[in-house]
């Protein structure tokens, strides 16, 4: 390998560019230069055909007025300039209203979601970090929620909330005594509260996965230096963990966002094809309102709304974890 | 230096709480596909009182269980090859090659992870009954279309991590073996491939989980013969009666699989994600 330093003109294999390197020379030849292109090829074909056509489809069809009529011709059906978006964010007639009550309710959700998924799993993987009995066993029984399918665990959380035969009603009702008669869990305005409990159990060993990773990279020796200082265990956590985290969680906070706001899995087992409105998350509510009206023109309006927020929302928060990043550096 | 009886207890008591959250679900999954209908039906018991394992046997019964499951391996099983192969091509150009477009390559690819599910499910399947109209190719409603949505699923995420796991492998190593007369692909194989495995696995677990777990799609793009088991295990649920003892069995047969598989591979996936997204 020694060999490798020993500088060869006449090879013609491509070098990797150096930062400061202009892009692969020129003379090694069409083949080299398409090479790239080809390794690409098969990625770029199935995302082009996956997901960047059918999401300018789905564009074109916010704009048409897409009823069941059309639904095998879609090219044929009329445009309707921006009717659909009118009709979507018309919050005083029932279609708006309702989309910007789900909105709220996911922005809500999502908030929640996030933000007790990263304590779990930063905490977590914390109290994880030293070597302990049972440290093994933990770790690798917290990822059991991860790796459960959606549909097994949440469903066997929709068990659980059975108002008559479930084990939260059994523990809360029967055994302590709580409420005059057990409650509702999946129906109600307490199905928002279902809802976070299930997405947070499944959510939070991802965050627990991606800091555990985080940790790995923490020199060991910072912590050694610091306690030779006299910083006790939870000042080392406070000045050296959780700041060399920044960087791991601006991407985990990120991630988790977009998953939570997308997500429909969790609440389409939990509550079935319509969620009680409390609960009722934009995903589910687009894909319940478009085919109880068969109106999909709207459908792809809203998602479209919903798809410039999180554009918006995911730009927003790069620049300003970027920016705060640069002059955190300084 | 000894941790503090503060630091000590409140890393007992959080984990304890923890520990509960976690094992509550799978306990409730155990137990109960362990006791007769009358028993999932009347009050939760902690300790089931006549344990059986009849809801095992019916299970397959019910609904045609095992043919679920035959389509969801292959399904995952195939959208996971694919997705990994792809992947690793990708990664490899983008952590190689400065070639004109990168960025937008890596751009794009990364913003569909934010792409809700709902915009193009609509626009799928049209593409896939016009696809299937236009050359006979079924795509709608067969595990073909299934396997070609879910490789995509999991790209985006595959080829970042595998970009950073790649570029954590040093240049000398390719350029190593370019010296000894391999051609970009033959070093990619032979070097590069083996010297990642770690992460590929990590991969692969990945979009196994994904293509397993999903239900969007695999309740609006399947038929009645190649229906998943995301789809099929709401099939124990009738008109007047759900049996709750075989969705926790079936449940419980379902996973299996896949938690071991998993557990199995964790740490793969704790060493990719510390080369490849966390950086």
């Amino acid at each position: 390998m020694t060999e490798t330093a020993v500088a060869h003109p006449t090879e013609p294999a491509v070098r990797k560019a150096t930062p400061g390197e202009a892009r692969a020379p020129r003379r090694s030849g069409r083949r080299r230069i398409a090479l790239p292109y080809l390794l690409l090829l098969p990625a770029l074909l199935l995302e082009l055909l996956v997901h960047l056509v059918p999401m300018l489809m789905g564009i074109a069809m916010s704009f048409k007025e897409l009823t069941q009529f059309y639904i095998r011709n879609w090219g044929e059906a009329p445009w309707s300039g921006f009717d659909n978006y009118t009709v979507a964010i018309d919050f005083d007639a029932p279609v708006g209203q309702a989309l910007l009550k789900s909105f709220l309710t996911t922005c809500l959700f999502t908030v929640l979601s996030v933000g007790l998924c990263w304590f779990l799993g930063t905490a977590a993987a914390i109290f994880l970090q030293e070597n302990f009995k049972g440290r093994g066993f933990l770790r690798t029984l917290f990822l059991v929620p991860y790796a459960l399918p959606v549909y097994a665990a949440v469903i066997t959380w929709a068990f659980m909330f059975q108002r008559d035969n479930g084990l939260i009603n059994h523990v809360l009702h029967d055994q302590l005594g709580i409420g005059d008669s057990p409650a509702f869990w999946l129906i109600g305005d307490n199905a928002f509260w279902t809802l976070l409990v299930v997405s947070v159990w499944k959510g939070w060993p991802f965050a627990f996965l991606t800091v555990m990773a985080g940790l790995q990279n923490i020199p060991r020796d910072m912590y050694e230096a610091a306690a030779l200082d006299g910083a006790g265990v939870w000042k080392q956590i406070r000045h050296i963990t959780l700041p060399s985290l920044r960087s791991v969680n601006q991407v985990l906070v990120l991630v988790l966002f977009l998953w939570t706001f997308n997500d429909f899995n969790t609440p389409f087992v939990l509550f079935g094809k319509a969620a009680p409105e409390a609960a009722d998350l934009i995903s589910l509510h687009i894909y319940q309102s478009s085919f109880q009206t068969w109106n999909f023109g709207t459908g792809s309006a809203m998602s479209v709304l919903l798809l410039l927020f999180l554009l918006v929302v995911t730009g927003v928060y790069l620049l300003l974890t970027s920016r705060g990043r640069k002059t955190s550096d300084v | 230096m000894a941790a503090p009886r503060s630091f000590l207890w409140t890393r007992r008591i959080f984990l304890t709480l923890l520990t509960a959250f976690v094992v509550l679900p799978v306990y409730v999954m155990v137990s109960s596909s362990l006791k007769p209908l009358e028993d999932v039906s009347g009050k939760f018991e902690w300790i089931p009182s006549g344990l059986t394992l009849r809801p095992y046997f019916d299970i397959w019964e019910t609904v045609p269980l095992a043919d679920y499951f035959v389509n969801s391996i292959v399904v995952a099983g195939a959208a996971t090859v694919c997705s990994v192969v792809v992947a690793i091509f990708a990664a490899y150009a983008v952590s190689r090659y400065t070639f004109r477009g990168k960025r937008v390559f890596t751009v794009t690819v990364l913003s569909t992870q934010m792409f809700p599910g709902i915009l193009f499910l609509l626009p799928l399947f049209l593409i896939y009954v016009n696809i299937g109209n236009a050359t006979g190719i079924a795509l709608f409603g067969s595990r073909e279309g299934l396997i070609l949505t879910y490789l995509t699923f999991s790209l985006p995420f595959s080829i970042w991590m595998l970009t950073g796991y790649f570029d954590s492998i040093p240049r000398e190593l390719d350029e190593a073996a370019k010296v000894d007369g391999c051609g970009p692909l033959s070093a990619l194989f032979r070097v590069i491939v083996p010297a990642a495995s770690p992460g590929i696995i990590a991969v692969a677990v990945y979009a196994f989980m994904t293509a397993w777990g999903e239900v969007l799609f695999a309740s609006v793009m399947t038929n009645d013969t190649t229906r998943t088991l995301a789809v099929g295990l709401q099939g124990y649920a009738t008109q007047n009666d759900v049996y709750w003892n075989q969705v926790m069995a079936a449940s419980l047969v379902v996973s299996v699989p896949v938690v071991v598989g998993f557990l199995l591979l964790q740490r793969y996936l704790v060493a990719g994600l510390t080369a490849g997204a966390v950086k």
